[in-house]
């Protein structure tokens, strides 16, 4: 028995030996790439080129009233996605079959188009085709639906998914009780669908966020000018990226705390 | 048939030439019953031999394939039947208490007279810790279900099928997912609600609670009742060769 741990060892290492040599070969490569790229890296032009503090000043005040506007067409995206998102969703899953059929349908058209076009769709091809037709409140309402279309099916998706998700017991005591399925679905399971899609709709938001830099395209004004069109004005008439790292701080100013704000609700879900 | 003599008017319950088939399987075979006004009634068989589908099928919960069902006035199975209003009347206590985990304790209770019977708030909410006094259940109103006991959970499902006024209660293995030490507070609830006269119809294993609280006890196997009558005969005394084994079986599982 003892004739293997006694022969004349060629030196093996332990498994904790060699977790640490891992380890210890991980780090050596980490800081040698960061020490190449520094080496390589000319950091003058770099920091002339992204850290014009003078360029950075001269954007404010005027950045806020971009970065407002990404705020009010994200919620307002949001807000048409939800209101037409909820409903799309519970049509998925209705047992009236041409319910279902319209909302997969709805749901597979706007989430396989691009948002550009769909954004293009509503901005220039819906008024070309029915002249006449007026967007309440101007460019606002343009985005809310441009932007809200694919997102409502992304939303749908999303709740559908939360639906599926509260236990039959539910349904069944709430109708044992008399509630009507309609009823049910209100008082009982959309509630319940809500909370857990919490997360997955937080990241909606995130999106919508990123995806309101596509409004653009509509033709805005200064009024109207969301924060990536902003800073790409500045890059413009600066011919210095700087506006881009400023306008990239404050999308992340909005997209953190949400990501965060995601993560904490998350949390918040499992102890119930 | 009945063995309450105060039920001399029309049964609260009755069930004819059930049958209930999931696909290939058929779960219920043939099944009459009638349940008089204030019995209790103990449902006890072998998993799989149909007791709780059949409980499902008293207030529609399953949608039998043939047979005719009423239930506390309604016709349950009939072309016109408003299951909706029927099951106001027919109260349900689940295995897993299923409380509407989004809703505290006392919304849990009051919800459905505010949103079925549109009971104000005030009201509802004074039957509901009425009720919650009357299971045991007292300073917890604010608190989630999740924070409570499995026991005080089912308490307050007890207390939430009442808050409708049910005429009728039905009960789905309701101490089969609790604690051994948490069975009791609940058997105590049911057993004051079968003194209060309540009708009631139990699937369970707890024999003891069957032998002292239940009027009649139903031995179903293989979807159809084997055998039924006052605890005292079919429990101490079975007369079928699937029930003695039954008994035998729940009753020393060592042997």
């Amino acid at each position: 028995m003892d004739t293997t741990a006694t022969a004349p060892a060629r030196r093996r290492m332990t498994p904790r030996q060699r977790r640490r040599l891992a380890r210890g070969i991980q780090y050596a490569v980490v800081i040698a790439v960061v020490a190449v790229l520094a080496a390589v890296a000319d950091w003058g032009r770099i920091a002339e080129s992204f850290f014009q503090l003078d360029i950075a000043a001269a954007m404010f005040p005027a950045v806020w009233t971009s970065f407002w506007n990404t705020i009010v067409y994200t919620v307002l995206a949001f807000v048409f996605g939800m209101v037409v998102g909820v409903p799309i969703a519970l049509m998925r899953v209705s047992s009236f079959a041409p319910y279902r059929w319209f909302a997969t349908g709805y749901v597979e058209v706007f989430r396989g188009l691009p948002a550009l076009l769909v954004l293009f769709l509503v901005g220039f091809g819906v008024p070309q085709a029915f002249p006449g037709i007026q967007y309440p409140g101007g460019v606002y309402g343009q985005v809310a639906i441009g932007l809200g279309l694919t997102s409502s099916a992304y939303i749908a998706e999303s709740v559908r998914a939360g639906i599926q998700a509260v236990p039959k017991g539910q349904v069944e005591a709430a109708r044992s009780l008399g509630m009507s399925h309609t009823r049910t679905m209100i008082t009982v399971v959309l509630p319940q669908a809500l909370r857990i899609v919490v997360p997955p709709l937080t990241n909606e938001l995130v999106m919508l966020t990123k995806d309101s830099s596509l409004v653009f395209v509509l033709g805005v004004t200064t009024a109207t000018m969301e924060l990536s069109k902003f800073a790409r004005n500045e890059l413009t008439d600066s011919a210095n990226a700087t506006p881009l790292l400023v306008g990239g701080l404050l999308y992340l100013l909005l997209t953190i705390p949400l990501g965060l704000l995601a993560r904490r609700l998350e949390h918040k879900g499992d102890a119930r | 048939m009945t063995t309450r003599e105060a039920a001399g008017d029309a049964p609260i319950v009755r069930i004819e030439g059930l049958h209930k088939r999931f696909g290939d399987n058929e779960v219920l075979r043939g099944i009459d019953l009638e349940i008089a006004e204030g019995e209790v009634v103990c449902l006890i068989g072998p998993s799989g031999s149909g007791k709780s589908t059949l409980l499902r099928c008293v207030n529609l919960l399953e949608e039998p394939t043939e047979g005719t069902i009423t239930a506390a006035g309604h016709d349950m199975t009939g072309p016109d039947a408003d299951l909706d209003a029927a099951r106001c009347d027919i109260g349900m206590v689940f295995q897993h208490f299923n409380l509407f985990s989004h809703l505290s304790i006392l919304d849990n209770v009051a919800i459905a007279q505010r949103r079925v019977r549109k009971t104000g708030r005030a009201e509802a909410e004074a039957e509901a810790r009425r009720l919650l006094a009357q299971v045991g259940i007292e300073g917890k109103e604010r608190a989630r279900p999740s924070q409570l006991s499995g026991g005080q959970q089912q308490r307050v499902a007890i207390a939430r099928a009442l808050a409708m006024k049910p005429r009728l209660m039905l009960f789905d293995e309701p101490t089969s997912a609790l604690d051994p030490e948490l069975v009791g507070e609940v058997l105590s609830v049911m057993k004051g609600l079968a003194a209060e006269g309540m009708t009631m119809l139990v699937v369970t294993h707890e024999m003891a609670f069957a032998r002292e609280v239940a009027d009649r006890v139903l031995f179903l196997d293989g979807g159809v009742i084997v055998e039924q009558g006052p605890p005292a005969e079919v429990l101490t005394d079975p007369k079928t060769e699937r029930a003695r084994s039954f008994l035998h079986r729940v009753l020393h599982p060592v042997d």
